[in-house]
């Protein structure tokens, strides 16, 4: 591992709620929650876009003449809302997304190869008990502006991972090619996931919400094989060969 | 039957325009019937390149409306007679294209033609999926420098994706074709080597187009550079290509800088 010393990474947003199944869960002073997501969502442009995304309204319990406004301010940021979550609200308008009952794990259900990008654009937010974790093995190279959402467990591609693109896994990612573009892994709040590439050209790497980009990389481990991991809030990133 | 091919790039500017008429007259000049469709709405240029534009009379999308039969609209080219040109409209607004209408356009060429060659317009909305949305085979144009090879990433997605053959679970065969390659440049790192540019689209390539003068100035007069120089180092690389395009298996050598190594051999007389 290299001696320099290693920039950290902390974004509240992301870590604390924004990324947990996909539920964002905002929190007062709502002013403050919302500027926090637009720093988010300026590092990530259009992570959001075409995601199913479960508003939970549980922190904030607003009232629910409040609600209509929060979900055009998420509108507004291209984020749109599938179902809510608020123990405190029975019934909200039908203009609004539907209630959602009794869910303890929201699981968001999109996985998004590439090959079936045009299929799933908008799958609606499913509730179930997690399912077994398993692997997606995806055989071709993704390309710019392609995104892999795996929430349930590992993805390994075997080709490489362009710059512009990006793979978001609960689990691990692994890549035989090249990372070029920008991989999260342990996405679902999991801070044992690691990344591995046969040769670090990553735009940005990220464990459970603590992230690194590539200006902030050791320029020694560019071009090679690593593995990135979480260790007490700090992305390492340790060569492999 | 024809086959289908698209010639496209994401970024503008790259030569894709360039390539068609080039590839579209080598294919017509080695006895290929063939036609070239322009697919830029509102920006057409390939009637320029082919010097038909004082003779464009209907166009793609008077055809795809039933204003004027394929017949009326299809220019034949006054030096290679199995060439002819789809010119696009200059005037009418791009939405004016539909899918159907462009469907219909192109099963009835493929009746006709051996090779139909859609110069596709920049960018990846709706006039770039158009253009690939019947493909059979894809011709990238990128040039040796990064945004120009992203660009090509991003569109390879969208052939792995938006384009009929895609949607059928078959695939279409996909090319890069380099243009604008600098030997001086290239000597000198300025410039992605070619195993950068094919390590990272992982496709394989079709042809190594140097930049060179005569393009521009057979386009000033309104030929291909293979009609119009033909012995110029950006046409055989054309020609070529176009073989590569046939299924020929044709050796791949990295164009060099002539001067440059005139130079080496003779030094270099004072300016
Ligand atoms: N090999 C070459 N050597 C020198 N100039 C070239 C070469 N190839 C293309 N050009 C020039 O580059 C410019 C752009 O080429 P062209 O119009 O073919 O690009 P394009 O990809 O069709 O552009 P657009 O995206 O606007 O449709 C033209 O001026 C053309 O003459
Ligand atoms: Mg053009």
């Amino acid at each position: 591992m290299t001696s320099a010393a290693t920039i950290q990474k902390k974004s509240i947003r992301f870590r604390a709620r924004s990324f947990v199944a996909f539920a964002l869960a905002p929190e007062a002073p709502l002013g403050e929650w919302l500027r926090g997501l637009d720093r988010w969502t300026e590092n990530s442009p259009g992570f959001f876009a075409g995601r199913p995304v479960v508003l939970d309204l549980n922190i904030l319990k607003p009232n629910p003449r409040e609600v209509a406004g929060l979900v055009a301010e998420l509108a507004a940021r291209g984020i749109r809302i599938y179902a809510i979550e608020a123990n405190a609200i029975d019934a909200l308008g039908p203009e609004l997304p539907p209630l959602l009952r009794g869910a303890k794990t929201a699981i968001i259900d999109e996985a998004q190869a590439p090959s079936s990008q045009t299929a799933k654009a908008a799958a609606p937010a499913k509730l179930e008990e997690p399912p077994e974790s398993s692997a997606l093995i995806i055989e071709s190279p993704i390309r710019s502006g392609q995104s892999v959402f795996h929430p349930h467990g590992d993805v390994i591609v075997l080709g490489s991972v362009g710059s512009g693109s990006e793979i978001v896994a609960g689990g691990s990612v692994h890549v035989y090619g090249t990372l070029r573009g920008r991989a999260f892994a342990g996405a679902t709040g999991n801070g044992k996931a690691r990344i591995f590439c046969q040769k670090n050209e990553a735009e940005l790497l990220a464990v459970d919400g603590w992230y690194r980009t590539a200006d902030d990389m050791e320029p020694s481990s560019r071009g090679r094989p690593i593995q990135a991991f979480l260790d007490n809030g700090v992305i390492w990133v340790a060569a492999l060969d | 039957m024809a086959k289908v091919v698209v010639v496209t790039s994401g970024k503008g500017g790259v030569g894709k325009t360039t390539s068609t008429a080039s590839l579209g007259a080598a294919l017509a000049q080695a006895g290929k019937k063939v036609a070239v469709i322009d697919f830029d709405v509102g920006l057409r240029n390939l009637d320029l390149v082919l010097g038909a534009e004082r003779r464009v009379v209907f166009d793609l999308i008077n055809v795809t409306q039933g204003v004027a039969k394929l017949s009326q609209a299809l220019i034949r080219d006054k030096r290679v007679d199995t060439l002819f040109l789809l010119p696009a409209s200059q005037t009418r607004d791009k939405d004016a294209l539909t899918e159907e209408g462009v469907a219909n356009v192109i099963a009835e060429l493929r009746e006709k033609f051996d090779y139909v060659i859609c110069d596709s317009p920049a960018g990846i909305e709706r006039g770039a999926q158009l253009a690939m949305r019947f493909a059979d085979e894809a011709v990238i144009v990128t040039n040796p420098e990064v945004s120009s090879v992203r660009d090509a990433d991003r569109i390879i997605g969208l052939l792995d994706s938006r384009t009929l053959r895609a949607e059928r679970g078959e695939s279409v065969n996909k090319y890069i074709l380099v243009t604008r390659y600098d030997a001086a440049r290239a000597a000198r790192g300025e410039m992605l080597t070619i195993d950068d540019v094919l390590d990272i689209l992982s496709t394989p390539l079709l042809g190594i187009i140097p930049e060179s003068e005569g393009v521009l100035r057979s386009s000033n007069v309104g030929s291909p550079v293979t009609l119009n120089e033909p012995n110029n180092a950006a046409a055989r690389a054309y020609f070529e290509a176009a073989r590569r395009l046939q299924g020929e298996d044709v050796p791949m050598v990295l164009p060099v800088d002539r001067r440059g190594l005139f130079d080496r051999l003779f030094g270099r007389r004072a300016a």
